[in-house]
């Protein structure tokens, strides 16, 4: 599967939800007989994965801070790891 | 101790099914009059289970679809915010109906896949419906939700698998889960019929390890061995009475599909609130945590991890429900295991006893 850069455009995939667990007020991501609980960031990247965003954009939204360099590879490699689950989808920004 | 939070609600709707597999997790019996929930009663099980922290429901029976408001019901779930997965055979079902369960927000389907060939088909399960649940595969996908292959891997059908998984390569579910059958109830009268040879398992898990390599990034593979042949036990459901709460079509709040077979006094969900049962309920706190284990299983490191196997098997196989599953080789009973997986090498001709028509009953104990 080729790398994630930061054109791309992250979604969820159709059979992934995220929702929020009024008991423990973490995000789940849940999918079919599933559910991942995730950290804050990860639940911060993931409400962004909409909308058309690009990584890039997502990136940007979260580096308040931080260095843009630094998120926007721990934005990709949340999401390589979500998509060798295929809990999300990636269409593929313009070269 | 307080009891631990439960993920899935199994909600076994009915008992009635249009299949009579050697395997099925129903009861043998159904013992004594009692009175099926009503939708009333459910729709108050999946608002508590929720309350709860499930996150997950899945429509399961018999078949959910012989449920006349399983509708409302996948609504009421999703409405919760449940993931809603309806676990069927797809036998009573048209295209109109799985639109409607869509359009109430069923998310996933779960579609059995019993054989290939009618001839397997038939004496698996009495019938040959290949054709049809063909087309309720492709209509689950063009309805957009996720659709998971499940076949119940046996002695019976084990030499389809590369055709088996050929199908699934054709239809492109999210997941093929190729589950081989437990050896309780009507599995376990049948386990000479069913249990393969250590030569085809070996054959089966090469060609399961191939399509995972070769088809990983287009589905999912899952692969459950059978645990007789691990010489491990599978750490059932999680553990006892943890991560799943099932409910029968009588009310019956259980922590597994097959524990109705054990000598324990389950709650009826009517009873009291569900997190009360949950939490107190006798027969629930009985094999929850280790302190009720026996050895080698009470001082074993690996206790954490299978929670000493499978309650349901201890009991059918040496009529202790807290013995160590006899799956383990360290148990003292693992040579009854060690016995039927030498039978399986040379089985002896002897007859498939399919469930019975479960409606039959149904109605004879509603009498």
């Amino acid at each position: 599967m080729s790398r994630i850069s930061a054109g791309d455009r992250p979604r969820l995939a159709r059979r992934a939800r995220l929702r929020l667990d009024e008991l423990s007020r973490a995000h789940v991501l849940l999918s079919p007989e599933r559910g991942l609980v995730l950290n804050e960031p990860a639940a911060a990247i993931l409400r962004l994965c909409a909308d058309d965003r690009t990584v890039e954009q997502i990136a940007q939204q979260l580096a308040t801070g931080a260095p843009l360099e630094r998120v926007r590879s721990d934005v990709i490699e949340l999401l390589s790891e979500l998509r060798a689950r295929r809990l999300i989808e990636i269409e593929a920004g313009a070269a | 101790m307080s009891a631990p939070r439960p993920w899935t609600l199994i909600a076994e709707l009915t008992y009635a099914c249009p299949l009579r597999c050697a395997y099925c997790s129903n009861p043998l019996e159904l013992n004594g009059p009692s009175t099926p929930l009503g939708t009333a009663d459910w729709r108050r099980v999946l608002g508590e289970a929720q309350a709860l922290g499930v996150m997950q429901a899945h429509f399961t029976g018999g078949e959910p679809l012989l449920y006349p408001d399983l509708g409302p019901l996948v609504g009421d779930a999703r409405s919760l915010g449940l993931y809603t997965t309806l676990v069927t055979s797809g036998i009573p079902l048209d295209r109109a109906r799985l639109q409607t369960l869509a359009e109430r927000g069923l998310e996933h389907v779960q579609l059995s896949i019993q054989a290939l060939e009618p001839e397997t088909s038939r004496a698996v399960c009495g019938r040959d419906a290949l054709a049809h649940k063909l087309r309720v595969a492709t209509w689950v996908k063009e309805l957009g939700m996720s659709l998971t292959l499940n076949v119940v891997v046996s002695r019976l059908n084990i030499h389809e698998l590369p055709q088996l998984i050929e199908l699934a390569e054709r239809i492109e579910p999210d997941r093929l889960e190729l589950a081989h059958a437990q050896y309780l109830g009507w599995a376990l009268r049948n386990r000479d019929r069913l249990l393969p040879s250590a030569e085809s398992l070996a054959q089966a898990r090469a060609v399961t390890r191939e399509a995972q390599a070769r088809l990983g990034g287009r589905f999912e593979i899952s692969a459950v061995l059978p645990d007789y042949h691990a010489g491990r036990p599978r750490a059932c459901m999680d553990g006892w009475a943890r991560s799943y709460l099932v409910v029968t079509p009588f009310g019956k709040l259980l922590p597994c599909h097959a524990a109705h077979a054990l000598p324990l006094d389950f709650d009826d969900v009517r009873s009291a609130p569900l997190a009360e049962l949950w939490e107190r309920s006798p027969a629930l706190q009985q094999y929850r945590g280790t302190d009720w284990m026996q050895e080698p299983c009470a001082s074993c490191s690996e206790r954490d991890r299978d929670a000493a196997g499978c309650r349901c098997q201890a009991f059918e196989l040496t009529g202790d429900a807290s013995a160590p599953d006899p799956a383990c080789r360290l148990t003292p009973a693992h040579h009854l295991v060690r016995a039927a997986r030498e039978r399986a090498e040379n089985p002896e001709p002897s007859a498939l006893q399919l469930r019975r028509p479960p409606r039959d009953r149904v109605l004879e104990c509603k009498s």
